[in-house]
C-alpha cells in the first residue's frame, strides 16, 4: 500500500513537466497532420456540383 | 447447522463497505441513468466478489469464472479492443470530416492527461502515474489497455475511476465551463454548414488515420486500428450487416463481460486503500483539466479570430462520447434557447475520441520499455 508521507515527492511534478510539453506537442502534431490530410482528402474527392450552372460552364 | 453460518464468520466490515459501493453504482445506473451498461454490471460484480470466499473469483487452487474472464479478456486487452470495433462502427465522423479544424479542440482537451501525469508522479512511480493520468482520456478501453501494458498495480481503481467519471461528465463539466466562460461567451452563435463529404473520403479516413497513428505512435496501433476498423466496416457500404452487428450485438456482448470482469478487481483488500481514494481524486483532476484545456484553447483562438468560437465547444474535446457533446449543447440552449451547438460539439467530441487514443499511444511510447 502507498505510504503518502513517505512517497510524496513534489519535485517530481517539475521534473515531469517535460512529458506534458512533449505530450501536448505530440498530440498537436499528429492531429495537425490528420487535419491537413482530411482537408486534402476533401479537396481531392469532392466532385463539382452538376446542378451548379457556373461550374457547368467552366 | 454449523455449515449454514460458518461462512458468515469470514465476513468483515470492508466487504460490507464494498457492497455499499456496489449498491451506489447500481443506484447511479438505474436511478440516474449514468452509463448503466457498465456501472450496473460493475456494481453487481462488486457485491459478487466481496462475498466471503466468493466462488466467482479464484480462491487458492480453485479457479473462479471472473478471474478466468479477467485473464482471458482484460489482462491481454482483448475485451477493450473488441469493444473498440463496436465503438468505431457507432461513430459518424461526418461532422468532423466536414469541419476538420474542429480536430484541434480534441487535441487541446487532452491537457488533463499530461497535467495529471505530473501530479500523479508526486505520489506514484512513473508507470503507475501514467496509467492513472490516462483516466483523463475519458475512454475506458484506452485506460484499460494503457494500464495493462504499463503493468500498473492499480488497474482496478483506474478502471472504476475511468468509467465512473465518464458517467459523471454531465455533473463534472458544467461548473468548470461556467467558471471559465462569461455569459456572453456562452451565448456566441456558430454557423454550421454541413459540407458534403464524399464516400471515398469516409473510406480513406480510417485507413489513413491508422497508418499515421501507427507510424508515429506504434504502441497505439492496436487501439487506433480496431477503432478505425469498426469505422471502415460502417463506411464501406458493403458490410451493413457486420456494421449493425458490431454496433449492437458485439458491443453489447463485450460490455456485459467487461463490466462484471472489471469488478473482479474490486475486492475489498485491493480496493479499500488510501491509494484508491487518491487515484479517484487524480482522475477527477484529469477530467477537470481536460475540460479547462479545451475551453481555454478556444478562448485563446478567439483572441485571433474575427468570427468568434463559442469556447464551450472546447470542453467537448474530452473523449466521453456522446455525453460531453450533449452537455455543451444543453448549456448553450440554457443560455439561449435558439443557439444550437450540437453538430459542432459532436464534431469536437468525435475528434476527442481520436485524440485520446493517440494520447494513450504517446504515453505508451514514453513509458513502455
Amino acid at each position: 500500500m502507498l505510504n503518502l508521507t513517505a512517497s510524496f515527492e513534489p519535485m517530481h511534478f517539475v521534473e515531469n513537466l517535460r512529458y506534458m510539453g512533449l505530450g501536448m506537442l505530440g498530440i498537436f502534431i499528429v492531429i495537425g497532420v490528420i487535419m491537413l490530410l482530411t482537408i486534402l482528402l476533401n479537396k481531392l474527392t469532392s466532385k463539382p456540383d452538376a446542378s451548379d450552372p457556373e461550374q457547368k460552364e467552366s | 447447522m454449523e455449515v449454514l453460518y460458518q461462512n458468515l464468520l469470514n465476513l468483515d466490515i470492508k466487504m460490507i463497505i464494498m457492497w455499499l459501493i456496489g449498491g451506489v453504482l447500481i443506484y447511479l445506473a438505474v436511478k440516474k441513468d449514468m452509463e448503466p451498461t457498465l456501472l450496473l454490471p460493475m456494481g453487481f460484480g462488486a457485491i459478487l466478489v466481496n462475498l466471503p470466499l466468493s466462488g466467482a473469483i479464484t480462491q487458492g487452487a480453485e479457479a473462479g469464472p471472473l478471474s478466468i474472464l479477467y485473464s482471458a479478456g482484460i489482462a491481454n486487452e482483448l475485451f477493450p479492443l473488441i469493444l473498440f470495433i463496436g465503438i468505431g462502427a457507432m461513430i459518424d465522423f461526418g461532422p468532423l470530416l466536414s469541419n476538420p479544424v474542429l480536430m484541434l479542440f480534441g487535441a487541446a482537451a487532452q491537457f488533463g492527461i499530461f497535467f495529471t501525469l505530473c501530479m500523479a508522479s508526486m505520489f506514484f512511480d512513473l508507470n503507475d502515474a501514467a496509467s492513472i493520468a490516462i483516466i483523463g482520456a475519458a475512454d475506458g478501453p484506452t485506460s484499460i489497455v494503457v494500464g495493462q501494458k504499463l503493468q500498473s498495480n492499480y488497474i482496478g481503481a483506474i478502471m472504476v475511476a475511468a468509467y465512473s467519471y465518464m458517467a459523471l461528465v454531465p455533473i463534472i463539466q458544467p461548473p468548470i465551463i461556467k467558471l471559465l466562460t462569461t455569459k456572453n461567451e456562452r451565448k456566441i452563435r456558430m454557423e454550421y454548414t454541413q459540407k458534403p463529404v464524399s464516400k471515398t473520403t469516409r473510406i480513406l479516413f480510417p485507413i489513413c488515420i491508422t497508418i499515421i497513428a501507427g507510424l508515429i505512435a506504434p504502441a497505439s496501433v492496436a487501439l487506433v486500428g480496431f477503432l478505425m476498423f469498426g469505422n471502415l466496416i460502417r463506411e464501406c457500404g458493403v458490410l451493413d450487416s457486420l456494421s449493425e452487428t458490431a454496433q449492437k450485438v458485439l458491443a453489447n456482448l463485450v460490455t456485459i463481460f467487461l463490466g462484471i470482469t472489471i469488478a473482479s478487481q474490486m475486492q475489498a483488500d485491493k480496493f479499500l486503500r488510501v491509494d484508491t481514494l487518491l487515484i479517484l481524486g487524480l482522475g477527477l483532476v484529469a477530467f477537470i483539466f481536460d475540460t479547462a484545456g479545451g475551453v481555454i484553447f478556444a478562448k485563446i483562438l478567439n483572441l485571433f479570430l474575427k468570427k468568434k468560437i463559442n469556447p464551450m465547444i472546447g470542453a467537448a474535446g474530452i473523449s466521453a462520447f456522446p455525453m460531453s457533446g450533449r452537455v455543451v449543447h444543453k448549456l448553450a440552449l440554457k443560455e439561449d434557447p435558439t443557439n444550437f451547438l450540437l453538430m459542432q460539439a459532436t464534431g469536437v467530441n468525435v475528434s476527442g475520441q481520436i485524440a485520446s487514443v493517440i494520447a494513450g499511444g504517446l504515453i505508451l511510447n514514453f513509458f513502455l520499455h
